[in-house]
């Protein structure tokens, strides 16, 4: 019993040894490696193959973009510096900016007015987007649009003062009456509306635009990107009130009211944006009083809300048919009449749910916005076809042109949606 | 003591029209009945003014003139003395071809990309989410014409393939791409059973339909043999005889041969031409579809739960049977909805050939037909009344599908 240490083993450890680190293939990169790219063989030859095709398509643009040039005046101009070499001619981009941007009549000198109304519209947008902004910017938003419209048309500032006045008197008798009844608030509010417009319009001078501080531009000088994002702004932001009354309309219990906003919704989702727009363009204008001329504009604007609204409706519809029919009970059972009920209880939840769809419905307005290169108007792709394309210097410049014109709608819809999904995160009130 | 007496008689009061929720619905369909016909009174006397002040009237008797311009691409004969009508019926068919055809692709193109963004392949799930990101934020028109400009700029004119020093060369002496179209061998028959061409293709289907019922039969005998005795007999072979044999016999009686394209003076003769505008569109609209067919894959996928897979391994079903018996059903009732929309979408967008001069309905009857007669109202009706026929037998499908693969509860 002399030697503690005296057992039966030749050896034993007294000390713990200094941790290892873990082998080479179990830990780093290359266990990332060993279980995200070659897991198995059939995965092995995926990786490469995508690998492949990752260097085949970088191989062949990336010299192309980067060897670009930028400084040219023409398309011949450009190959003889390219001397052969494969490379853009990004110099189309440059010279005609303005072109891509606002249109080939735009006054030059105004091009300061959609600057302006953009980052304007930047500001306005911002409380509608992110609702922790304080709430008294929304007094701005309202006063966008017709600061908006005077900025990019032009013209007398009469006529949007007279629209927002109209406006303002209609919210005011709303705010007078609505309170005992929503219909006869709402009614009220409308023709009250009317008769400003009407006495406003009577009231504006002859001739007011001719000397006005901005110089009037008509609807037809506008063009390229410009044009899309007006379309698109306008549109969504009109669609969006519409397609929440029609989709109201569609869950009612009466039967002429459902039946109407039924068949409208139907109709217009069964039939392509273009047919749409021929009536637009071709169409419509049998439809107006003899001796008016409503601008190719607001024809266009007219059906492209109409056609947005019918999807919104749709979408807003699967909102409210996904809430509980509790809530409705519950909202009935408080004593809150149809109005209130839809303002206070249904509407804030079931847009809630509706938000993905309403932005995927938006995205794919604005990209559809680049359908009216085909009834001649001259936004981006329209700009990029005809003007640019057709002209001398620059006949036959596709890939820089329509790159970028890829680039600009790329940037702004995926900027919504990951605007959309955001949003989603934010709104979730439910604990997961 | 306290009686309980009838409620005091009311007497009808014009106010009750509003607040009295009897009669409140009554009086706002009344309101909503009047605005509706006032409005339509109203567009019409302006139209039936605007008319008369034109000169013009509503008629459709231009369908019968003859059309006087020409079409490329056509299934049916047609030359410039057709008709309006023939035009637009030309214009229908390529419409039904140019969309069919982007169908079946853009399903192809959305069930990889769907199923190999939730590849456990890292490279591979971030390229199709580029793809499909890439592909749904760019507008469908950009892409039908970059893809049209791919074929006009880029791709080869006739005469590159001419000569002994000829700069490009056809892909396997079968296929020309040119900048006029793409030519691709085309099969037809030297003894055919029927004098016309079509009627023996209808016969080669009929062959391909009895032998799809054969092997339904076939299928229906194993699972019976499996019932009664627990073992499935193999029929794979069995199968692939009834698939393949009887076609190959028919084709081989009715002497199957192929026309391959070829250079003839200043283009391809011979074989099937597939023309640029219709590739473009095609091509385009697949691709482009095909990215939101692949995120309705992937959520249809995703829908279904992990246990759901764990639950039939833990039965003993092999990961073959596990897809076809378990997953891929409650997949479908979740991805086949989407995806008929997607199929209305790509109705619709092949209206979009007018941008690239596909002749579709939109660009026979409501391009060409429409600028020659000046009969805006009729074409641009006609041409609707087509799309929402469409859409509505479509959306009647997809109802029946829907109502068979509904959960059938109580």
């Amino acid at each position: 019993m002399s030697d503690q240490n005296a057992n039966p083993y030749a050896f034993v450890r007294t000390e713990t040894l200094p941790e290892l680190p873990p082998p080479a293939r179990e830990t780093g990169a290359v266990k990332w490696m060993r279980e995200n790219l070659f897991s198995s063989i059939p995965n092995g030859i995926l990786t490469v193959l995508a690998l492949y095709f990752i260097y085949l398509v970088l191989s062949s643009t990336l010299p192309w973009i980067t060897g670009g040039i930028w400084t040219t005046s023409s398309l011949a101009e450009c190959r003889e510096v390219l001397n052969g070499k494969s490379a853009a001619c990004f110099s189309v981009l440059t010279e005609r900016w303005n072109q891509l941007l606002y249109g080939f009549k735009y006054p030059a000198e105004a091009y300061w007015r959609p600057n302006l109304a953009l980052l304007l519209l930047l500001i306005a947008i911002a409380p509608v987007l992110f609702f922790d902004l304080p709430r008294k910017l929304l007094i701005f938003t309202a006063i966008y649009p017709f600061l908006a419209f005077w900025l990019i048309w032009g013209g007398t500032i009469l006529a949007p003062i007279v629209a927002l006045l109209g406006v303002v008197a209609g919210g005011v008798v709303f705010q007078l009456y609505g309170k005992n009844s929503f219909a006869v608030g709402f009614f009220g509010g409308i023709i009250a509306a009317f008769v400003v417009w009407w006495l406003g319009g009577a009231l504006i001078p002859e001739g007011a635009s001719e000397n006005a501080m901005l110089s009037a531009v008509p609807s037809r000088d506008l063009g390229g990107f410009m044009l899309n994002m007006m379309l698109g702004v306008t549109c969504v932001s009109l669609s969006v009130p519409l397609g929440i009354a029609l989709a109201l309309g569609r869950q009612s219990n009466m039967p002429l009211i459902k039946g109407i906003c039924v068949i409208f919704i139907e109709f217009v989702r069964g039939v392509p944006l273009i047919t749409l727009l021929f009536v637009a363009s071709v169409m419509l204008s049998y439809f107006f009083p003899p001796d008016s001329t409503v601008d190719l504009f607001l024809r266009v604007v007219i059906m492209i809300t109409m056609f947005s609204a019918a999807y919104i409706a749709e979408v807003i519809r699967g909102g409210l048919a996904a809430l509980p029919k509790g809530q409705y009970e519950a909202a009935d059972s408080l004593g809150l009449d149809y109005a209130q009920a839809m303002r206070l209880i249904i509407l804030p939840q079931a847009l809630k749910i509706s938000i993905p769809g309403i932005v995927n419905v938006a995205v794919g307005l604005f990209k559809d916005t680049t359908l009216v290169s085909v009834i001649s108007m001259f936004d981006l792709v329209g700009m990029i076809r005809g003007p640019i394309l057709a002209s001398t210097e620059w006949n036959g410049v596709y890939w820089e042109l329509l790159g970028f014109a890829a680039l600009l709608f790329f940037v702004v819809c995926y900027g919504i949606s990951q605007y959309s999904q955001w949003l989603e995160r934010r709104l979730a009130t439910d604990h997961r | 003591m306290t009686t309980l007496t009838d409620p005091p008689k009311e007497s009808f009061r014009i106010s009750m029209l509003i607040h009295d929720t009897r009669y409140r619905s009554l009086t706002f369909q009344a309101i909503a009945a009047a605005l509706l016909a006032l409005a339509i009174w109203y567009l019409g006397n302006n139209l039936i003014q605007n008319l008369r002040a034109a000169g013009l009237n509503i008629s459709y008797s231009f369908l019968g003139e003859p059309a006087g311009y020409d079409i490329n691409q056509r299934l049916v004969d047609y030359d410039s003395q057709s008709t309006h009508a023939k035009a637009a019926l030309v214009g229908l068919l390529n419409t039904l071809l140019v969309a069919f055809l982007a169908c079946v692709t853009a399903t192809i193109f959305g069930v990889i990309a769907g199923v190999l963004r939730l590849s456990n392949n890292w490279i591979v799930s971030k390229l199709m989410a580029i793809y499909v990101e890439i592909f749904r934020n760019i507008p469908v028109l950009i892409w039908i014409i970059i893809i049209f400009t791919i074929m006009t700029a880029v791709l080869p004119g006739p005469r590159a393939f001419r000569g002994d020093n000829a700069t490009s060369s056809m892909v396997l002496d079968l296929f020309a791409f040119t900048n006029r179209g793409i030519y691709i061998p085309m099969p037809w028959f030297e003894s055919g059973l029927f004098a016309s061409p079509t009627m023996n293709w209808v016969l080669v289907l009929a062959v391909l339909a009895g032998s799809w019922f054969a092997t339904r039969r076939v299928s229906a005998w194993a699972t019976h043999k499996q019932e009664d005795t627990g073992v499935r007999p193999k029929t794979i072979w069995i199968n692939l005889a009834i698939w393949f044999v009887p076609v190959a016999l028919l084709l081989m009686i009715m002497g199957l041969t192929w026309e391959v394209p070829a250079l003839k003076g200043f283009n391809f003769k011979g074989g099937i031409k597939i023309g640029g505008p219709l590739i473009a569109l095609w091509f385009a609209l697949s691709i482009y579809t095909g990215a939101f067919i692949a995120e309705n894959v992937r959520a249809g996928i995703q829908a279904v739960s992990k246990g759901q897979t764990e639950a039939a391994s833990a039965l003993g079903l092999r990961s073959g049977r596990v897809m076809n018996l378990v997953v891929l059903p409650q997949a479908l009732r979740v991805i086949i909805p989407p995806l008929i929309s997607q199929y209305l979408n790509i109705t619709k967008n092949s209206s979009l050939a007018i941008a690239v001069g596909y002749a579709d309905i939109t660009a026979t009857l409501g391009g060409i037909t429409l600028n020659q007669t000046g009969r805006a109202i009729e074409c641009v009706l006609l041409l609707m009344l087509f799309y929402l026929t469409a859409s509505l037998l479509i959306s009647m499908a997809m109802n029946l599908y829907n109502a068979s693969v509904k959960l059938k509860e109580r």
